[in-house]
């Protein structure tokens, strides 16, 4: 294969991890943003996304496309309700302290880990596309539905983005992000507000491993990769920005495809990883963001 | 004599609002100085940059004839720039004694000897009254008394300027009066640079008065001619009950 | 605090010494065994203590240092041949050269942001292990032979690898580390930690260098978190990445919530009991990360001062 096609086949790859990834670290700076916690479960629920697609397929069985059309239904919401329950039962109580909700939500991503170990086991278990269509390009065939997970993330952050911008719901959420006391006093329901914020984190990131699952597979320490990849891009990104979120995810999904075709794997954590450190050390506003707050 | 304080053309500005606009300030050594003006005027935003918890946007600030604009409040405070807050901010969860006892202890040339900061400490605590509540933690001290502290924490830092910011702010009338008296006492031997909501207090305590209006200096005299001046009365003194 | 009873707070420490002295010739194999690596992995903990406890600076990267202790006295015997002392020193080199540089990085952000980041340079730690694999056994770790673990002294010999030694070596460093943390938490310098985790900017405002203090508090945290990884490699013998990882960042948090933050004896009050209640869980369930994660809600929930802090509340206000 000639360079050209080579550059756009990786082009399309990384791609396709920028999509998921921004979904998923739309979750967490969504969490941040409005509730200012910082999520250490978020992993979890990624990974508890693809573990249900598994058992919900698998149960419902027949052509692959319904078992994956009810998963992407019923996961997500299975997820979010979880999500729910630990952010009445835990994170309310810690009157959203950060220091005191990150070490929970260390305590849960242990929990929901070992569960998932203990009741899923540490295999790796594939799960089949609902559709196999291959797209014949003039220099190779490439899968259709890796394409259409870039279309599905990008029209779920389109619509989670009007719904930021153009509704009451949204204003909502804003006005909680800038300002919860005084939304509070002009009679918005704060404690429903993060409830629902939190529950959503989640879902997006369950959906998120519900879309990258048929490409690779559900196994029950799949958070942790995408739990870093989402710190970076936030980070990167400037804290609670979507549109800083967006772009940091499709330079980072872009760039860990090029860089992990020069360098080890190892390697490549390793400079990113500090790199990022380097960035919130000396721009803590991120590298989009502007110092407002 | 050289004035132990001046700034030149300090300002600081908040987004669009100047907070403090182009001020010009002189404060000589043995003073107590009064600082008044509506809410919002830029009195402590004002003090805040002399004591270097705020950075000046522009200006100088010259402090016993060195230029400490760009110091950082910890060397500012080694220098002789004290603060007490505005907002009662003693150490709740420890002891009167603790809370006097860190000031203390920096500013002990000899180091060592336990001795010493426990006499450091008591004196302090005795000039403001709190010698026998030492060992209650700060936070169950009555307000006024948690206000003392604060008092005895500047003192204790051995201060040649002390700035009290609304010192007085939620004291009875019966702590008023011996406030009063604590502070003439500290002025024998520091200058003293009040911020004051309490006409009686500052007419009382104050050898001279500088009056903030909208980031500026309106006016500066001694109590009298403040007192007779037409657009502080308008500015200020008219809109007070 | 500082004026109270210095007498009872040192005849506690002491006491609390005299007792492990006496256990070594008490307890069965299996728990003697046991306790020396408690006593190690407590002075972990006590060095964690100093900077979350006292400072209130809450690291998730501690792992490092102990990692840094570990490796800087493991790799010392294992490449480069050197004697036990040699290597101990070495260690606790390793671990104070990594937190002066980490504190001079992380020390520029605050609360999560600080967090975050001492998470991230704790996994380019991790991670530089596994890279340096030909050097450091990667994944697999490597065994620090039984020979290099002698002490000689003249005629005299130690075997490091001899149950009694190993107890009471461990008794020793823990001994040393409790009454240096001990004087510590009780001298100026201690006050002005608690002063800064109180009220940083009021401590700025009473003339306090806060930057300074905190430094030397994150150097003094990771030199002791190191001396524990660095005993570990020479008493245990082997040296791993797990060590190294996240979770080894997490456990010393665990086990300071749980015997009481900034209190002296807490860390080793907590290390013991958790390792208690992991040991009578493993006859139901092998995944202990679950009993971890389960108590670290609950504490942070309903018991944030932890055993020794809610008796200091309590009943016992001189405890230091």
């Amino acid at each position: 294969m000639h360079f050209g096609p080579h550059l756009l086949l990786a082009a399309l790859e990384g791609l396709v991890t920028s999509a998921v990834l921004a979904l998923t670290a739309l979750g967490l700076s969504l969490v941040f943003g409005v509730m200012r916690v910082v999520n250490v479960a978020h992993g979890e629920f990624f990974m508890l996304g693809a573990v249900l697609a598994w058992a919900i397929t698998t149960a419902i069985g027949g052509h692959p496309a319904l078992g994956f059309l009810a998963a992407l239904v019923i996961a997500p919401l299975i997820v979010g309700a979880i999500a729910l329950v630990a952010e009445r039962l835990v994170l309310r109580r810690l009157n959203y302290n950060p220091e005191a909700t990150i070490v929970a939500t260390i305590g849960m991503l242990y929990i929901i880990q070992q569960l998932a170990l203990t009741f899923y086991g540490p295999e790796a278990r594939p799960v089949e596309p609902p559709f196999s269509y291959r797209i014949l390009l003039p220099w190779f065939g490439y899968s259709g539905y890796k394409l259409s997970i870039i279309a599905a993330s990008a029209l779920i952050l389109i619509a989670t983005w009007l719904v930021l911008t153009r509704t009451r719901i949204g204003l909502i959420m804003r006005a909680t992000q800038y300002d919860s006391e005084t939304a509070q006093a002009f009679g918005i329901p704060v404690g429903r507000v993060y409830g629902g914020v939190f529950a959503l984190g989640a879902m997006l990131a369950a959906i998120a491993a519900l879309l990258i699952v048929p490409i690779s597979q559900a196994h029950y320490l799949m958070g942790q990769d995408p739990l870093l990849l989402s710190f970076i891009v936030v980070i990167i990104g400037g804290l609670g920005s979507l549109r800083g979120t967006v772009v940091a995810a499709v330079l980072i999904g872009m760039s860990d495809g090029i860089v992990s075709m020069f360098f080890s794997p190892t390697l490549a954590k390793i400079i990113a990883t500090l790199l990022v450190a380097m960035v919130l050390v000396f721009r803590p506003q991120g590298l989009f963001g502007t110092a407002s707050r | 004599m050289m004035p132990l304080l001046t700034t030149k053309g300090l300002s600081r500005s908040f987004g669009g609002l100047r907070a403090v606009d182009n001020v010009d300030f002189t404060l000589m050594p043995g003073e107590i100085r009064a600082v008044i003006g509506p809410n919002g005027a830029g009195k402590t935003t004002f003090v805040s940059m002399v004591s270097g918890r705020i950075q000046p946007s522009s200006g100088a600030i010259v402090f016993d004839g060195a230029d400490i604009t760009g110091l950082p409040a910890y060397i500012r405070v080694r220098q002789g720039i004290a603060y007490t807050f505005q907002i009662t901010s003693v150490f709740a969860n420890l002891s009167a004694y603790d809370n006097v006892a860190l000031p203390v202890q920096r500013t002990l040339s000899d180091g060592r000897s336990k001795g010493a900061v426990r006499a450091g400490v008591m004196l302090a605590l005795e000039r403001t009254g709190l010698a026998d509540r030492a060992h209650m933690p700060a936070g169950q001290l009555s307000y006024g008394h948690q206000r003392l502290l604060e008092v005895a924490m500047g003192l204790a830092l051995k201060p040649r300027l002390l700035i009290l910011d609304e010192p007085t702010q939620g004291l009875a009338d019966s702590e008023i009066d011996n406030f009063i008296v604590l502070v003439r006492e500290i002025a024998t031997d520091a200058t003293v640079l009040l911020i004051e909501h309490n006409m009686p207090v500052v007419m009382q305590l104050a050898d001279r008065i500088t009056v903030f209006n909208a980031g500026k200096i309106l006016a500066e005299g001694t109590p009298e001619a403040i007192r007779e001046n037409a657009s502080v009365q308008e500015a200020y003194l008219g809109t007070a009950p | 605090m500082s004026d109270a009873s210095p007498v009872k707070a040192y005849a506690l420490h002491l006491g609390v010494i005299a007792l492990l002295f006496v256990l070594s010739f008490l307890l069965p194999e299996y728990y003697h065994g046991l306790l020396s690596r408690i006593m190690v992995l407590a002075v972990f903990a006590i060095g964690y203590n100093i900077l979350f406890g006292y400072v209130g600076l809450l690291s998730l990267g501690h792992a490092m240092f102990f990692g840094a202790g570990l490796y800087g006295a493991g790799l010392a015997v294992i490449q480069l041949g050197w004697g036990v002392p040699l290597a101990f020193v070495s260690g606790i080199a390793c671990g104070a050269v990594l937190a002066l540089v980490i504190g001079l990085l992380a020390l520029r952000t605050t609360g999560v942001a600080f967090m975050i980041v001492t998470m991230m340079f704790a996994q380019v730690f991790s991670l530089l292990i596994l890279y340096f694999a030909s050097w450091t056994g990667g994944d697999q770790g490597m065994v620090v032979p039984q020979p290099a673990r002698v002490l000689t002294f003249g005629a005299t010999s130690l075997d490091l690898t001899n149950p009694t030694v190993r107890y009471m070596s461990a008794l020793a460093l823990f001994s040393v580390v409790l009454l240096i943390t001990l004087a510590i938490v009780r001298s100026r310098y201690g006050r002005v930690l608690i002063a800064i985790r109180e009220n940083e900017e009021r401590t700025k405002m009473l003339g306090y260098d806060t930057f300074s203090n905190k430094l030397i508090a994150v150097v003094v945290s990771g030199t002791i978190c190191a001396a524990s990884g660095a005993a570990y490699a020479l008493l245990f013998g082997y040296v791993g990445s797990s060590f190294a990882s996240v979770q080894y960042s997490i456990l010393p948090l665990l086990w300071v919530l749980l015997g009481g933050a900034a209190t002296t004896l807490g860390p080793l009050i907590g290390t013991v009991f958790m390792y208690y209640v992991i040991d009578i869980t493993s006859g139901y369930t092998s995944a202990y990360l679950l009993i971890v994660g389960i108590a670290l809600i609950l504490l942070v929930l309903f018991f944030p001062k932890g055993v020794l802090g809610t008796i200091r509340q309590r009943w016992l206000g001189w405890l230091p």
